[in-house]
C-alpha cells in the first residue's frame, strides 16, 4: 500500500470503560444494562433542580485498581471539574469529570506484535459519569421529527482512559486494545461486554512522512465499539489521509464519526466549532485526597495479570503461542490454573483445553464461564488416561459425555464398560484368534511388510471396541509373530 | 392574634393550651390575606395543608405529648427550597409550573420539627438580586415604606417575619441575600458557616457560596431553628460531619471580655454617615455592656466584590446550564433542538439572570479563565487569609450590614454595578464561608438598620452570644412596622 512506504501512522486512543459497580457514581440508582427507558433514574442522576452529587466511593476503587494494573502513578490529590457543553443526553448539560488533576496519571502496558515488543504509554486514566441515550425516530437527530432520550445510562461511572501518540500501525492499535481489555477483564474492573457498549474507543490517527519527527495534523473518530469497526475505521482513515496528503492538500482537524454500514468516516464537527468546555472545579464535590494506605490496600486485591501469567504459564513448558491462548480470556485462563492445581502436567493440559474443550464449548455456542464440566472433573479425566484405564481416543468421547451429562468420567467409564483391556492373559486369547482369522497379513509381515501389523492391531482393537490398550496389543502381537 | 409574637412565646402559648396550632395557623392566613396582597410576600399559599398539619400538632398537645420547640410553629420558606408536591419556581418563569418530586433536606427536617409550612415566599429569580425586584411573579414590598423595597434577595422570606405573616421563614444567602433583607425590614438573619446546613434541594445559585440560613423576630428563635435545620446530611458532600449542637446555649447576656474587631474597609466611601452612626452607637452599647473593640484591616475587601461577580456567576452560568426545556419547566417551541434550548432560555429567564450567565459564561470561556475566574479564586483565598487573620486577634467582627437602609424601587435596578455595590459588606462573608448575622440596630428616617456580626467558621455559637446580648439590652426588634391602616384598606379592596 502506498501508505506504508511514504507515510508513518501515528495514533493514540481514548478509551471509555463501564466501571462494573452496582450503583452510579453520583446517586443510589442501578447501572444494570437494559430496563425500560427512564426506570434506573431519580431526581440525582436526572440533574433536577437543587439536587446534589455523592461520589460512590466504590467508583474510586475500582479506578486505583485499575490504574495500578495499568502501571499508572495513583494521585495523592484528585478533584472533580464540571465540562460544560449543552446536549440534551446530559442532565444538567455539564459533565461531572476530571480536568486537570486526574486520578490516574502516567502508566503504561506492554504489547507483542509479531514477536517484538512494545511499550504503549498511558497519559492518564479519569473518572467521570457517562450521558443518556438519545433515540431518534429517524436517521440523526437534525432529521428526525421526534426525539426521546433515556436517562438509564446516565451516571453510570467510566474511565476514561488516553494513551500516548505511540501506536504506529494498526497491528499495534489492535494489540494494545486487546490488551488493554485483557486486563480490564482480569481485573474485573469492567465486564467489558463490547457489544453493551461497556467499552467504548475514541481512535486519533494522523500521518507524516516517513522519517519526519514533527506530528501531522489528527482528526479524532469518536465512539467505536468494537475491534473490527477499529481496524476497519482507521484502514478507511489511513487511506482517506493519505489519499488528502498525495493530492497536496492537508488534512482538516476535526472531529469526525464511523457509518458503520457504509464503511466511512464523516465529519462530526470542525476546529471551528469545536467546544470550548469552560471546565471549572466542581463546587459540589470535595477533592479528593487519597492516603497511600488506600492504594496498598487494593493493590493487595489485584490478580495476576495477563502478561505475569504468561510468563509463568511459559515457565511450566507451554509455548508463547499456547500461553497466549490460554491467557486471552479470564475464564479459560482461570479454567486452566484451577485444572492444574489438581494435574500437574501443563503441556497435557494446555492440549485439551485449548483443544477438546474449547471445541465443545464453541459448537455447543456456550462460553468458557458456564462449562458443564469443571476443571476438577478434566484433571479426573486426564488422571484415568494416565492410569491406563482409558486411552486418549476414549477420553475423547468420555468429555463429549461429561458435557452434555454433567456426570463425572469415572461414572461414565465404568457405566459404559469402556475401561481399558490391559490384562494380558484376557488380550492373548483375542489376540490369537485374530491372528488364526488372518492368516494371509502374518505372512505378508513376515516376509517383511510392516504395514501389515497395522491391519492386525485394528482388527484386535475392532474386536474389543477400542477398548484394548494399544501399547501392549503392538508389544504382545510382536512377541507372537516374532 | 399571635403572629406578632416569637416562636418561644407562641411555644408556650401552645404548651399551656392557651392557643392551639390551628387557631395560630388561622391566624397566619388571616393576616396574610390581609397584608399580603399589598405586600407580595408569598408566591403560593398553602391554607388547607398547613391547617392539616396543625390539627395534626394539636391532636398531640391534647394527648398530652410533649412538644419541640417549633412544633406546631407556622413559618414559610423561600421559593427556591424544594417542597415535595408543591411548586417550586425560584421566581422565574422558567420554574413557574415546577413541583418537585422530593423535598429538599431542610424541608424535611422541618416537617420532622412538626412545624406547619404556611407557603412559599419571593425572591429575586434564581436567588439574583439585592431588592426583590428581578421576580418573574411580583415586587414584594418593604413593610416600613411601601415604595421601598425589602431587599434580596430573599425579600419575600424577610417581610413576612417583619410583617407577621410567619414565626419564622428560611432563606438563602450567596452573597448577602439572607442578611441584607433582614437589615432592610428589621429582622434578625443568620448566614450559617458553609457546610453547617445541608444545600440538598436548595436550588443552586453558585454553589460553593450558596447557604441557607433562618429569619426571624429574635435571637433566640434563630438558634431555636438553627437547632432544628443543622448538622451533616449524607446528600450533601459539602456539609460537614459534625455533632449537633444546641445553640440555644450561647444565650447569655454577657459579653464581658469579648474582642469585637472593627473593620476599617467596612466603613469607608459608599457607607451613608447615617447608617454609619447608628453602628457607631451599636459598638457603644456593647462596649458599654463590656466588650473590648477594637479596630482592624481587612485589606482585600475592595477586591471582594469583582472576585465575588466572577464565582458566582461562573457557577450559575453552569448551574443555570440545566434549564433547556428537555426534562421539565418551561419549554418553548422551535424548528429544531438548539432553536428549541435558545429560544426557551431566552423567554424564560429574566434580564438579571441572563446578564450573570453571560458574565459567568465568559469568565469561564478559554481564553479569558486565567485571567477571570482563576484570579477571582486566588483573591477569594487573600480574602479568607485576612479573615484568618482577624480572628487571630477578635472572636467576632462588627459592620452595617448593608451600605444604606432600604432604597426606593428602580433606584438602583436600572443601574445594576451600583445594585452589586450594595453586597459589599456582605459578600466578603460568603467568599471566606464563614458565619455573620444581622440584628435590628436602629432606625434612619423610619427606615430599620442592620448591624452585621461576623465568626470564625462553626462559631455561630459566639455569633448568637453577642446578638442576643445587644438584643436584650436595646429594644429595636421589638418595633413594628404600622401595618394597621392604609396597608389593610388597600390589601382588602
Amino acid at each position: 500500500m502506498v501508505v506504508a512506504d511514504k507515510y508513518e501512522m501515528v495514533c493514540g486512543l481514548e478509551v471509555h470503560v463501564e466501571l462494573q459497580t452496582k450503583t452510579k457514581i453520583f446517586c443510589g440508582c442501578t447501572t444494570e444494562f437494559g430496563g425500560e427507558q427512564n426506570t434506573h433514574v431519580c431526581p440525582v442522576c436526572l440533574g433536577m433542580p437543587g439536587t446534589l452529587p455523592v461520589l460512590n466511593r466504590e467508583v474510586v476503587n475500582y479506578a486505583i485498581k485499575a490504574g495500578l494494573a495499568l502501571n499508572c502513578e495513583i494521585a495523592e490529590f484528585s478533584k472533580f471539574d464540571r465540562k460544560n457543553y449543552f446536549y440534551p443526553d446530559l442532565t444538567k448539560n455539564y459533565q461531572t469529570s476530571q480536568f486537570d488533576l486526574p486520578i490516574c496519571g502516567k502508566g503504561g502496558l506492554e504489547i507483542e506484535v509479531d514477536g517484538e515488543k512494545k511499550w504503549i504509554g498511558i497519559t492518564r486514566a479519569h473518572m467521570e459519569e457517562d450521558a443518556g441515550k438519545l433515540v431518534h425516530s429517524g436517521e440523526t437527530i437534525t432529521t428526525s421529527n421526534e426525539s426521546s432520550v433515556d436517562y438509564n445510562r446516565a451516571g453510570v461511572p467510566l474511565l476514561e482512559i488516553v494513551s500516548e501518540p505511540d501506536l504506529r500501525s494498526i497491528s499495534e492499535v489492535l494489540a494494545y486494545l486487546e490488551q488493554l481489555v485483557q486486563i480490564l477483564e482480569y481485573t474485573e474492573v469492567s465486564d467489558c461486554r463490547l457489544e453493551q457498549g461497556s467499552v467504548r474507543f475514541d481512535v486519533n490517527v494522523s500521518l507524516r512522512p516517513i522519517g519526519a519527527t514533527t506530528l501531522g495534523t489528527r482528526t479524532e473518530t469518536k465512539n467505536l465499539n468494537s475491534f473490527s469497526s477499529v481496524r476497519r475505521c482507521m484502514e478507511y482513515e489511513v487511506a482517506r489521509q493519505a489519499r488528502v496528503l498525495n493530492a497536496g492538500e492537508s488534512v482538516v482537524q476535526e472531529t469526525r464519526t464511523w457509518d458503520e454500514g457504509k464503511g466511512i468516516t464523516l465529519t462530526l464537527r470542525s476546529k471551528e466549532e469545536a467546544h470550548d468546555y469552560r471546565y471549572f472545579p466542581e463546587p459540589d464535590l470535595a477533592p479528593l485526597v487519597i492516603d497511600r494506605e488506600w492504594v496498598e490496600k487494593i493493590r493487595k486485591t489485584l490478580p495476576e495479570l495477563p502478561s505475569a501469567r504468561r510468563v509463568r504459564l511459559q515457565a511450566l513448558g507451554l509455548s508463547a503461542y499456547d500461553a497466549s491462548v490460554i491467557t486471552q480470556g479470564k475464564a479459560m485462563a482461570n479454567f486452566f490454573d484451577e485444572a492444574l492445581s489438581y494435574y500437574g502436567d501443563a503441556k497435557t493440559l494446555a492440549n485439551w483445553v485449548m483443544g477438546e474443550v474449547t471445541r465443545l464449548i464453541n459448537t455447543n455456542q456456550s462460553s468458557m464461564d458456564d462449562s458443564p464440566i469443571s476443571a476438577k472433573q478434566l484433571a479426573e479425566l486426564l488422571d484415568l488416561i494416565d492410569k491406563g484405564t482409558i486411552s486418549g481416543k476414549i477420553a475423547k468421547s468420555v468429555l463429549e459425555e461429561m458435557y452434555s451429562t454433567g456426570k463425572e468420567a469415572k461414572l461414565i467409564v465404568k457405566e459404559k464398560g469402556l475401561s481399558q483391556i490391559s490384562d494380558e492373559g484376557a488380550l492373548q486369547g483375542i489376540i490369537d484368534g485374530v491372528i488364526s482369522a488372518n492368516s494371509q497379513s502374518v505372512e505378508d509381515y513376515r516376509a517383511g511388510k510392516d504395514r501389515a501389523i497395522g491391519f492386525l492391531v485394528g482388527q484386535i482393537m475392532k474386536a474389543t471396541k477400542g477398548q484394548a490398550n494399544p501399547g501392549l496389543v503392538n508389544q504382545l502381537l510382536k512377541e507372537k509373530l516374532s | 392574634m399571635g403572629t406578632e409574637k416569637s416562636v418561644s412565646e407562641l411555644h408556650e402559648l401552645l404548651v399551656h393550651k392557651d392557643l392551639s396550632s390551628t387557631e395560630l395557623t388561622r391566624a397566619y392566613i388571616e393576616r396574610i390575606h390581609s397584608v399580603d396582597p399589598e405586600l407580595q410576600a408569598y408566591l403560593t399559599v398553602l391554607e388547607d395543608q398547613a391547617l392539616t398539619q396543625a390539627a395534626e400538632v394539636d391532636y398531640k398537645i391534647a394527648q398530652g405529648e410533649v412538644v419541640g420547640a417549633l412544633e406546631g410553629i407556622p413559618m414559610a420558606l423561600k421559593d427556591n427550597m424544594c417542597t415535595e408536591g408543591i411548586r417550586t419556581s425560584c421566581a422565574s418563569k422558567m420554574l413557574e409550573n415546577f413541583v418537585p418530586p422530593y423535598n429538599a433536606t431542610v424541608t424535611d427536617r422541618l416537617r420532622a420539627a412538626g412545624t406547619i409550612l404556611l407557603g412559599k415566599l419571593n425572591m429575586d429569580e434564581f436567588a439574583m438580586g439585592s431588592s426583590t425586584e428581578n421576580s418573574y411573579f411580583a415586587k414584594t414590598r418593604n413593610p416600613w415604606d411601601l415604595e421601598c423595597v425589602p431587599g434580596g434577595s430573599s425579600g419575600g422570606s424577610a417581610v413576612a417575619v417583619a410583617a407577621d405573616e410567619a414565626a419564622f421563614t428560611l432563606g438563602s444567602d450567596t452573597g448577602g441575600s439572607i442578611r441584607q433583607p433582614a437589615a432592610f425590614c428589621g429582622v434578625v438573619g443568620m448566614k450559617p458557616t458553609y457546610g453547617a446546613v445541608s444545600r440538598f434541594g436548595l436550588v443552586a445559585f453558585a454553589s460553593s457560596l450558596d447557604q441557607i440560613g433562618p429569619l426571624t423576630k429574635t435571637v433566640r428563635d434563630n438558634a431555636l431553628v438553627m437547632n432544628a435545620i443543622a448538622g451533616y446530611d449524607p446528600l450533601d458532600s459539602t456539609s460537614v460531619p459534625s455533632e449537633k449542637s444546641d445553640y440555644t446555649k450561647f444565650l447569655v447576656n454577657n459579653i464581658k471580655g469579648l474582642k469585637i474587631g472593627i473593620p476599617r474597609e467596612y466603613f469607608g466611601e459608599g457607607i451613608d454617615p447615617d447608617v454609619a452612626s447608628v453602628i457607631q452607637a451599636g459598638i457603644q452599647t456593647l462596649i458599654d455592656l463590656g466588650a473590648e473593640v477594637g479596630e482592624c484591616s481587612l485589606p482585600h475587601t475592595e477586591y471582594a466584590i469583582p472576585a465575588y461577580y466572577l464565582i458566582a456567576t461562573a457557577e450559575a452560568s453552569s448551574n443555570l446550564a440545566r434549564y433547556d426545556g428537555v426534562r421539565y419547566g418551561y419549554r418553548a417551541e422551535a424548528a429544531d433542538v438548539l432553536g428549541m434550548f435558545k429560544t426557551t432560555r431566552a423567554e424564560g429567564f429574566g434580564q438579571e439572570v441572563k446578564r450573570r450567565i453571560m458574565l459567568g459564561t465568559y469568565a469561564l470561556s478559554s481564553g479569558y479563565y486565567d485571567a477571570y475566574y482563576l484570579k477571582a479564586q486566588k483573591v477569594r483565598t487573600l480574602i479568607k487569609q485576612d479573615f484568618e487573620k482577624a480572628f487571630e486577634k477578635f472572636d467576632v467582627l462588627l459592620s452595617p450590614t448593608a451600605p444604606t437602609s432600604a432604597f426606593k424601587f428602580g433606584e438602583k435596578s436600572a443601574n445594576p454595578l451600583a445594585m452589586y455595590l450594595s453586597d459589599i459588606t456582605t459578600v466578603p462573608i460568603n467568599l471566606a464561608g464563614i458565619p455573620a448575622i444581622s440584628i435590628p440596630a436602629g432606625f434612619v428616617k423610619g427606615l430599620p438598620i442592620g448591624m452585621q456580626l461576623m465568626g470564625k467558621a462553626f462559631d455561630e455559637g459566639t455569633l448568637y452570644r453577642t446578638a442576643y446580648t445587644f438584643e436584650q439590652n436595646t429594644n429595636y426588634h421589638t418595633l413594628k412596622p404600622n401595618l394597621s391602616g392604609e396597608v389593610l384598606a388597600r390589601g382588602s379592596r
